[in-house]
C-alpha cells in the first residue's frame, strides 16, 4: 500500500506561538484517514500548509513523490488535491450552480452537466438556483463538498465536515465519503466528531500542539492513553464551529 | 549647489514633521477602524481656518488657540464617526467608508466655501516670517515649533496608546476586532474616541499647514492626496511608518523642487506607485502581500 | 415544475417587450424632444450611462472601486484633441479617431492594472487617485496638451439642433454598446470568475481561477468604453482642460451613479445615472457657483448609504419579493434525498 501524501518534519510558527512542529502524517492511497486533536493541536494549520495556503518555516510535504511544499494554493489544486473549509468558503452572491461552474475546468455544457451531477449526489440539486448565501449551513457543507469534487481530486482534506450539522446529515456525509472512496478517492478528514471519525476511518492520528502523539486504527486510538492525556478529559462529542463572519 | 541640497534636506524634514502631525491621525483611524478617512485632508483645513477665525478674531496666539481647536475636532471627529460611519458594516464596508468620507468631505469643502469664500487665507504670527541662522542654514521658527509640536504629539499618541487603559483597549481592537469585544471592550466606544483623536491631531496639523502655506476650501483636495500617499507608503497602520514616509516623501520633494517645480509633485506620486510595485505593504506595513 | 417554467417565460417576456418598448422610445426621443437644450441633458445623461456601465463591469462586479476612470475619459478626450491638431484632421473625419479614443484607454490600462491590481482593495483606491492626480498634473503641465488651456476641437459645420441630434444618436450607440459589453461579460463564465473575486478572491485563486488575468481583462475593457466615450464627450463640448477631463468629482458621481441603482447589477447604475446626472447639470447650469452641487453631491450619497445602502434595484427587486410570496410558504425543494435536508 502506497502512501500517496505524506508530511515530514513541518514546522510553523505565528509570532511565538508553535502552530506545528516537527510534524510527520502519512495518508495510504485509497484509505480514509483521520486527524483528530483538542483544539489549538494544529490540525488547520496542517491543511493549510498542505495546500498552500500558509508557508511551512520547516519540514516538506509529498504528493505520490512529488516535493509540493510551499507551492501556491491554485498549483496545488491543480496537482489534484481539493480542501474544504471549517468555516464554510462558499461564493454568496452566485446561485449554487455557478459556484460550482467556478471550479469546473470544462466547456459549458459538459461543465453544467458534471455540476448538476455533483450536486444530485450531494443532495442539494434542488437548490442549484438559489443564491448560495441564503443556503443553511448544512447546506453549505454539503456545497462545499460538491464542488472540492468538481475537478475530480485524487486526494480529499476534509475540515471539520460533520461539524455542526444535524444526525440525519451526518450519515448522509459519511455514506457519500464511504462511496467515493469505493471508488478510489484518498481521505484526509478532520474532525471533532469521535462517533464519525472512529466509524469512518481506516486510520487515525492524534495531534496535540503541533505534533503527532499517536497513530494507528481507530479502536487503539481510542484506548491509548497518549491520546486521552491529549484531550485532558474532555467530553469528546460533536462541536459547534466558532461565531466569526 | 551643495548648500541648496543640504537646504532642501533640513527643509524637507522639517516640513516632513509637519505632514506626519496630519498623517499620523490618518494611519492611526485606519489601524483601529480599518477604514481610509478621506475627508482628513478637509479636517485639516478645517482646522487651519479654525485657527484662523481664533487668531483674526479675538487675536489668540496661534499655539494658544489649539487649546481650543484640538478639542473641537475631537468632538467633530466623533460625531462624524457616530453619525455617519458607525453604521457601515459588510463585506462593502472598506469602499463604502471611503466614499462616505469623500462625501462628508465634499459637505465640509462646500460649506467652508460658503462661510470664507474662495480667496485664499493664511495664519498670521511673529514667528511665521522669521528664521534663526544656524550653521550656514536658515530655519524658519515656525517650522522648529511645528516641528517640535509634532515630536511632542506623537509622543503623547505613543503615550496614549502604550501607556494608557484605553490605549490598551485600542491596540487590541486593532489587533483582533471579536475578540476584543469578548473580553468585554466597548468596540464602538473605542472606534469612535479614536477616530476624535485621529482628527483632532489634524486640529494641530491645520494650524502649522495654515502658518506655513496660503490655503483655501480646495487645498483638501492636494493634501489628502499627499496624505494618503504618505500613509500607504508608511504602511496602513503603522505610526512610526507615517513619521518615515513623511519626512521621506516632503525630503524628496524638497529635492526635487531645486530642479524643477512643477514635476516635484508628480514624483510624490510616482514615488508612491514605484514602491508599491516593490512592496505591496509599503514601509512597514504589516498586511498580507496577496491581493485581498 | 411547470408553473416555475411558466412564469418564467411569461418574466422573459415581458423584459423582451419592456426593451423593445424602451428602444423605440430611445430612438424616438429626438423627434418627439426637439430642443437642443433638452436634448443635451440627454446626451450627457447617456455619457455618463456607458461610462458608469463600464465602470461597473469592473468595479462592480469585482468589488475593486476604482476612482480612476477619470484617467482613461480625459486620456481619451486629449488623445482626439491632440491627434485632430497634429494630423490636421478637420470637419468629420475627426469621428474616425474614436477608435483611436479607444485604445489609448486600453493601452493606460494595461500597465495601470498590472500596478494596480497587485494590491489590497484600500491601497488600489488609493492607488487610483494616484494616477489619476498623476494624469491631471500631467496635462497641466506638458505643452503638447496644452498646459491649463486646454486643447479644442475641429469644428462641425452643424446648426445646433442638428449637432445635438447627431450626438445623441452617437451616445446612445456608445451606451448600448456598454450594456451589451456588461451583459455579455455577466452572463459569461469570465463575469463569473469575476463575481467570485469579489466574493472571496483567495477561495477563487484556489480552485484555479486566474484572478490576475481576469481582473485585468475587466479593467482594460472598461478603460477601452471610458476612453471612446471621453473622445465623444470632447467633439461634443469642443474643448478640455485638465481640470474637466480629469475631474476628481466626475469620477465620485460614477460610483453614487453605481451605489445608488445598485453596485453589480447592470441595470441599477443605468438607473443611477439617469437619475443623478440630469440632477447634477441641472444644478451646475442654474447655480453656477459650483459648491452648492458639491454639498448637495455629499449629502446625497450619505442618505442613499444610510437608508438605501445596496442600491436601488437590488432593494426594489428585495422588496417585489417580499411581496410576492407574502403569506405563501417558501418554495418547496426539489429533493432526491429528503433526509439530508437540514434547516438551520
Amino acid at each position: 500500500m502506497t502512501v500517496l501524501l505524506r508530511t515530514e518534519g513541518v514546522r510553523k510558527a505565528y509570532g511565538g506561538v508553535h502552530a506545528l512542529d516537527t510534524c510527520t502524517v502519512e495518508v495510504e492511497e485509497g484509505s480514509v484517514a483521520g486527524l483528530i486533536g483538542p483544539n489549538g493541536s494544529g490540525k488547520t494549520t496542517l491543511f493549510n500548509v498542505i495546500t498552500g495556503y500558509a508557508k511551512a518555516d520547516a519540514g516538506h510535504v509529498y504528493l505520490a513523490d512529488r516535493k509540493i511544499t510551499n507551492l501556491s494554493p491554485d498549483k496545488v489544486f491543480a496537482l489534484g488535491i481539493g480542501r474544504t473549509f471549517q468555516l464554510t468558503r462558499i461564493f454568496a452572491s452566485l446561485t449554487v450552480l455557478e459556484n460550482m461552474l467556478v471550479a469546473s475546468p470544462n466547456g459549458r455544457a459538459a461543465a453544467r452537466r458534471r455540476a448538476m451531477e455533483q450536486l444530485d449526489f450531494v443532495g442539494i440539486a434542488g437548490h442549484h438556483a438559489e443564491l448560495a448565501g441564503t443556503l443553511s449551513y448544512g447546506q453549505r457543507k454539503l456545497l462545499e463538498l460538491a464542488y472540492v469534487l468538481v475537478a475530480d481530486p485524487a486526494v480529499v482534506l476534509l475540515d471539520e465536515p460533520a461539524g455542526g450539522v444535524n444526525l440525519s446529515l451526518v450519515n448522509h456525509i459519511a455514506d457519500r465519503i464511504r462511496e467515493l472512496n469505493a471508488a478510489g478517492k484518498t481521505f484526509l478528514i478532520v474532525e471533532h466528531n469521535m462517533e464519525f471519525v472512529m466509524g469512518l476511518c481506516d486510520r487515525v492520528t492524534v495531534l496535540d500542539s503541533g505534533t503527532v502523539v499517536a497513530s494507528g486504527p481507530p479502536g487503539i486510538i481510542r484506548t491509548d492513553r497518549r491520546v486521552l492525556d491529549a484531550y485532558l478529559g474532555e467530553d469528546l462529542g460533536p462541536e459547534k464551529p466558532a461565531e466569526d463572519e | 549647489m551643495a548648500r541648496q541640497i543640504y537646504q532642501a534636506i533640513v527643509d524637507g524634514i522639517l516640513v516632513g514633521g509637519v505632514y506626519a502631525l496630519m498623517a499620523v491621525g490618518l494611519t492611526l483611524i485606519f489601524g483601529v477602524l480599518d477604514i481610509i478617512n478621506i475627508a482628513q485632508g478637509v479636517l485639516v483645513i478645517l482646522g487651519a481656518y479654525l485657527s484662523y477665525t481664533l487668531s483674526v478674531r479675538i487675536h489668540l496666539d496661534l499655539f494658544l488657540g489649539l487649546l481650543i481647536t484640538v478639542p473641537a475636532m475631537f468632538v467633530i471627529g466623533v460625531v462624524i464617526q457616530w453619525a455617519f460611519i458607525r453604521r457601515l458594516r459588510g463585506r462593502e464596508r472598506t469602499s463604502m467608508t471611503l466614499l462616505v468620507t469623500y462625501a462628508v468631505a465634499l459637505i465640509i469643502e462646500g460649506i467652508l466655501y460658503e462661510i470664507y469664500g474662495p480667496n485664499p487665507k493664511q495664519l498670521n504670527a511673529s514667528y511665521v516670517q522669521s528664521s534663526v541662522h544656524v550653521f550656514g542654514f536658515y530655519l524658519s521658527y515656525i517650522y522648529l515649533y511645528g516641528f517640535a509640536l509634532a515630536l511632542v504629539l506623537v509622543a503623547a499618541i505613543y503615550a496614549l496608546l502604550y501607556r494608557t487603559g484605553f490605549g490598551r483597549s485600542v491596540r487590541a481592537t486593532m489587533q483582533h476586532e471579536t475578540a476584543a469585544r469578548l473580553i468585554g471592550i466597548d468596540v464602538n466606544r473605542v472606534a469612535a474616541l479614536t477616530f476624535g483623536v485621529g482628527v483632532a491631531v489634524t486640529a494641530a496639523g491645520g494650524m502649522m499647514f495654515g502658518a506655513t502655506n496660503s490655503f483655501n476650501p480646495n487645498s483638501g483636495y492636494d493634501l489628502i492626496s499627499r496624505l494618503l500617499a504618505i500613509v500607504i507608503l508608511g504602511g496602513l497602520g503603522s505610526i512610526g511608518g507615517a513619521l518615515v514616509a513623511s519626512v521621506f516623501m516632503l525630503t524628496l520633494e524638497s529635492l526635487v523642487t531645486i530642479w524643477s517645480p512643477e514635476w516635484a509633485i508628480v514624483v510624490f506620486y510616482a514615488a508612491l506607485v514605484v514602491v508599491l510595485v516593490i512592496r505591496p505593504t509599503g514601509f512597514f506595513g504589516r498586511q498580507p502581500v496577496r491581493a485581498q | 415544475m411547470s408553473a416555475v417554467t411558466g412564469s418564467m417565460s411569461r418574466q422573459r417576456a415581458a423584459t423582451g417587450l419592456a426593451l423593445i418598448v424602451l428602444a423605440v422610445a430611445a430612438i424616438a426621443f429626438p423627434l418627439v424632444f426637439g430642443s437642443p437644450v433638452v436634448t443635451n441633458y440627454a446626451i450627457y445623461a447617456l455619457i455618463f450611462v456607458a461610462v458608469v456601465t463600464a465602470w461597473n463591469m469592473f468595479s462592480g462586479f469585482s468589488g475593486y472601486i476604482s476612482l480612476g476612470q477619470a484617467v482613461f475619459f480625459g486620456s481619451g478626450a486629449y488623445a482626439v484633441g491632440i491627434a485632430a491638431k497634429a494630423w490636421h484632421i478637420n470637419g468629420v473625419a475627426v469621428f474616425a479617431l474614436l477608435p483611436l479614443a479607444a485604445a489609448v484607454g486600453a493601452v493606460i490600462a494595461v500597465p495601470f492594472g498590472l500596478i494596480a491590481l497587485r494590491v489590497r482593495r484600500h491601497t488600489f483606491i488609493v492607488i487610483t487617485i494616484a494616477v489619476f492626480f498623476i494624469f491631471q498634473l500631467m496635462a497641466f503641465n506638458f505643452s503638447f496638451t496644452g498646459g491649463s488651456v486646454g486643447v479644442s476641437a475641429p469644428f462641425l459645420p452643424w446648426s445646433p439642433t442638428t449637432f445635438n441630434d447627431r450626438f445623441y444618436y452617437i451616445t446612445l450607440a456608445c451606451a448600448v454598446v456598454a450594456i451589451v459589453m456588461a451583459v455579455l461579460v455577466r452572463r459569461s463564465r469570465f463575469g463569473l470568475q469575476l463575481r467570485a473575486i469579489r466574493d472571496d478572491e483567495d477561495r477563487a485563486r484556489g480552485l484555479g481561477v486566474r484572478t490576475m488575468r481576469v481582473k485585468l481583462v475587466a479593467f482594460v475593457l472598461s478603460a477601452t468604453v471610458a476612453g471612446l466615450v471621453g473622445g465623444v464627450w470632447f467633439l461634443y463640448l469642443t474643448q478640455v482642460q485638465p481640470q474637466s477631463g480629469f475631474d476628481p468629482l466626475f469620477d465620485l458621481s460614477l460610483v453614487l451613479m453605481a451605489f445608488l441603482g445598485g453596485l453589480g447589477t447592470i441595470s441599477g447604475p443605468i438607473i443611477g445615472a439617469l437619475i443623478i446626472e440630469p440632477g447634477q447639470l441641472y444644478l451646475t447650469i442654474r447655480y453656477t457657483n459650483g459648491y452648492l452641487s458639491e454639498i448637495l453631491l455629499g449629502a446625497l450619497f450619505l442618505l442613499i448609504v444610510i437608508f438605501v445602502p445596496r442600491g436601488i434595484v437590488p432593494t426594489a427587486g428585495e422588496w417585489l419579493r417580499r411581496l410576492r410570496t407574502r403569506g405563501r410558504p417558501a418554495v418547496a425543494p426539489v429533493q432526491t434525498s429528503p433526509r439530508a435536508e437540514t434547516r438551520a
